[in-house]
């Protein structure tokens, strides 16, 4: 919508009770645009005519830092864009310069990162589903939730100290060994979180209040979704089967049993839901993988100095936001050439006009919350 | 002494100077005691640190918004800007008037006791539409636009369902009411063989809905309008709006115990065998049993201060335990301790809701009125009528 400007504040006085159109800023000051989002809305009365979505409030150049670090120095710079989901992007980050390098990750390594990566995406649904039932006006939600993201954070803190910003994975491996209790907490997380999604079904699915905010709210079909590039729960909540973890599967996934979660109209309703069975669908590869954790090293053959071959790699893994790909260009010195990340979050708000168009004020809180972005990785 | 107090105007100014000063106090300990039960529902704990257990956060609060810089917005329309708070505040407030607190406890017992509250929260409602539309802030607007669309509509069903409660019982006036449901030996929720509990449960949504409590909080919708209508006051302005909320909140709440729920009168107030286990033991074990809990802070409080304060408040307890146990002080408060245990109970449902609901979208919230409540309480109200007129005892 490119032709939704801001009119100065006298000719807005002016038009502001004579005109049909209202134009409403929200953000980047806004209590739900989850951080720094700027929306401006084109409204008549409550109906939405469209979208601007200003971004670049949380820009810090992360992909042109990458090229003044050496491959070791950046790892930790990836965690700090989408930081909920921190382990998601040490792992695609890792992933991408093993690829460069061509070493093989031992299997015990792989099973933990798994294990980790699967904890984090827990995690991050929860944060999502406390701020999003909180957008939508139901504040109990969001305690509840971040009392189970609590014990999630406990086993980060427990492995390598940090509890959000973990950067919990080496290139070629891992840089520590579990800890005594590991596979007991984590066996323990998943017990808990299978009996605290019931607490959330209760408080939520079942409400009339909750189903009718958000049935048909925000409808993104399967063709819209691929017109977009929209990945993660979005897409699959429109019924297409799509998740990296089976498509083409990473890190050892394809040794372990899970369902795809996936809905049929897309609406908010569905992708809550889908999101709500991943975590589920979570658990169990949790427990698989505690289960036949290999002994073994935890790390490949990588030397103290990182420097790949010349060359180019891409990798993407399916982050609990969506497809998050790195594209790494090395001219075979220390620093990489190039970064590009390809953020869910990015491509996934980039619907957002499409789905809110014709919806109610309301509804706009609603939808960027059903789209779980975080502004770390929109602007990077 | 004696000859003052005889003077039919005397005893209701020395009441309303009461109310208006101990009001602001009791708002604040409402607030207080919302963000307390809510912490228990959200597993958190409130308010720890001003005062034992927070108990004197109320003061602080109150406090630090009459401290704070007085801000107009420059665009705003000020003289209306500054009216609209003080009008609220005004219209929620002189609505205590015709409250029966209890049989001796009352401003005026006129016999319009009930329109006159439905009057003033109509005109209360003018406040939040005055108090967006001034700011000159186009979240405030649409806030003011959603509160005056709600209360129009919402008002609707609320009187329907006030209409079915003084049909049931014969008079306009607050006391009137309470007599005729004393007389009939039947709360009002459930005369006509229990038909008036549709008229009840309207009532209590609809009063949700009145007094913009969630989930119908739409004028002020914290994630979505940031503040609603009175996203551009700040201070003492916006601390008059936030008493103007919790006095229509007692208001509503004082109507419905009135009207549906016998108001100061003791549950099953024919029935004298529980005169003295409803009257005096119950409210004696109470307050007895709020002192113990009191008492055990003063052994846990860990600054000499708050002991102090947890010792003050466990005498205070057990003094109004002590007096429930005397006939002469039990006489003259227990009216006014079943009107305000049963108020407790409204208010808690109030706190109850906003803990537990996510908030309906506008068009919703129309439906809901228009296609759902308006209908069911016209229902309500000729069946009740039907059944009054053919089959009661």
């Amino acid at each position: 919508m490119a032709e939704t400007t801001l009119a100065p504040p006298e000719v807005q006085a002016e038009t502001l009770l004579d005109s049909n159109e209202l134009v409403l800023n929200m953000g980047p000051q806004h209590p739900s645009t989850h951080g720094v989002l700027r929306v401006i809305l084109k409204l008549d009365g409550e109906t939405v005519l469209g979208t601007d979505c200003v971004i670049g409030y949380l820009h810090r150049g992360v992909e042109k830092i990458a090229e003044n670090r050496t491959f070791q120095q950046f790892a930790p710079y990836v965690d700090r864009m989408d930081y909920v989901a921190a382990v998601s992007n040490g792992l695609g980050y890792c992933m991408a310069v093993e690829r460069l390098l061509d070493v093989e990750v031992p299997p015990r390594a792989q099973a933990v990162r798994v294990i980790l990566t699967e904890i984090n995406r827990i995690a991050s649904h929860l944060l999502w589903l406390g701020t999003h039932a909180l957008d939508i006006g139901a504040i109990t939600p969001v305690f509840l939730c971040f009392r189970e993201r609590e014990e999630a954070l406990k086993i980060f803190e427990n492995y390598c100290g940090a509890r959000l910003t973990t950067h919990a994975f080496r290139i070629g491996g891992l840089q520590y060994e579990t800890y005594d209790t590991f596979e007991k907490e984590c066996l323990d997380f998943c017990d808990l979180m299978e009996q605290k999604l019931k607490e959330y079904h209760d408080l939520l699915t079942g409400n009339r209040i909750w189903v009718r905010r958000t049935k048909g709210v925000g409808i993104l079909n399967a063709a819209d979704c691929k017109d977009y590039g929209v990945t993660g729960p979005l897409i699959r909540a429109a019924g297409v089967e799509w998740d990296l973890r089976k498509a083409q599967p990473y890190c050892g996934y394809e040794n372990y049993d899970f369902d795809i979660p996936t809905a049929e109209t897309g609406d908010t309703f569905d992708r809550y839901m889908v999101r709500m069975e991943e975590m589920v669908q979570s658990c169990r590869i949790i427990r698989q993988a505690v289960d036949a954790l290999p002994e073994g090293p935890i790390k490949g053959k990588v030397g103290k100095v990182i420097k790949p071959p010349p060359g180019e790699a891409y990798v993407s893994i399916e982050a609990p936001k969506g497809e998050l790909g790195y594209y790494i260009v090395s001219d075979g010195s220390l620093n990489p050439y190039r970064v590009r990340v390809r953020p869910p979050s990015f491509v996934n708000l980039g619907a957002l006009d499409k789905m809110c168009r014709g919806s109610l004020v309301a509804d706009v809180v609603a939808i960027i919350g059903t789209i779980d972005i975080v502004l770390g990785e929109v602007d990077r | 002494m004696e000859q003052l107090l005889a003077n039919p105007y005397v005893p209701p100014l020395i009441l309303t100077a009461v109310i208006i000063l101990v009001f602001p106090l009791i708002a604040g300990y409402i607030v207080l005691a919302e963000r307390k039960v809510l912490a228990d529902l959200q597993v958190r704990l409130g308010p720890m640190r001003v005062g034992p257990y927070g108990v004197l956060q109320p003061l602080a609060d109150a406090l630090k918004l009459m401290l704070k810089e007085d801000v107009i917005p420059s665009q705003s329309d000020k003289w209306i800007f500054w009216l609209a708070p003080v009008l609220s505040t005004f219209t929620a407030l002189s609505a205590f008037a015709v409250l029966p607190l209890s049989d001796r406890f009352f401003v005026a017992d006129v016999n319009i006791g009930i329109l006159f509250i439905l009057a003033m929260s109509s005109i209360g409602a003018l406040g939040l539409i005055l108090g967006g539309w001034s700011a000159n802030s186009k979240y405030s607007l649409m806030g003011s636009l959603r509160a005056a669309a709600q209360m129009v509509s919402y008002e609707v069903p609320l009187g329907f369902a006030t209409v079915t409660a003084i049909m049931c019982a014969g008079t306009l006036s607050m006391q009137g009411v309470i007599a005729s449901q004393l007389e009939r030996g039947v709360w009002g929720a459930f005369d006509n063989y229990g038909l008036m509990l549709i008229p009840t449960v309207l009532f209590i949504i609809a009063g949700t809905a009145e007094t913009n409590r969630a989930p119908f909080d739409l004028p002020e919708a914290e994630s979505e309008l940031v503040a609603g209508f009175h996203t551009e006051y700040s201070g003492f302005r916006w601390a008059l709006f936030f008493l103007a909320e919790y006095a229509a909140i007692v208001v509503i709440s004082s109507l419905c115990v009135t009207l549906f729920f016998g108001g100061w009168l003791r549950p099953f107030p024919n029935v004298a065998a529980l005169e003295m286990p409803l009257n005096t033991a119950f409210p004696a074990a109470l307050f007895a049993l709020i002192a113990l809990g009191c008492s055990k802070g003063v052994f846990r409080q860990a600054l000499a201060g708050f002991r102090l304060v947890m010792a003050a408040l466990t005498g205070l307890f057990l003094l109004v335990a002590a007096a429930f146990a005397l006939p002469a002080a039990n006489e003259l408060m227990i009216g006014l301790f079943w009107f305000g245990f049963k108020l407790a109970v409204m208010v808690y449902m109030f706190i109850w809701y906003r803990g537990t609901f996510p908030r309906f979208r506008y068009d919703q919230l129309m439906d809901v009125g228009w296609k759902w409540l308006i209908p069911i309480s016209m229902f309500g109200l000729i069946l009740n009528g039907v059944v009054q007129l053919f089959a009661r005892g």
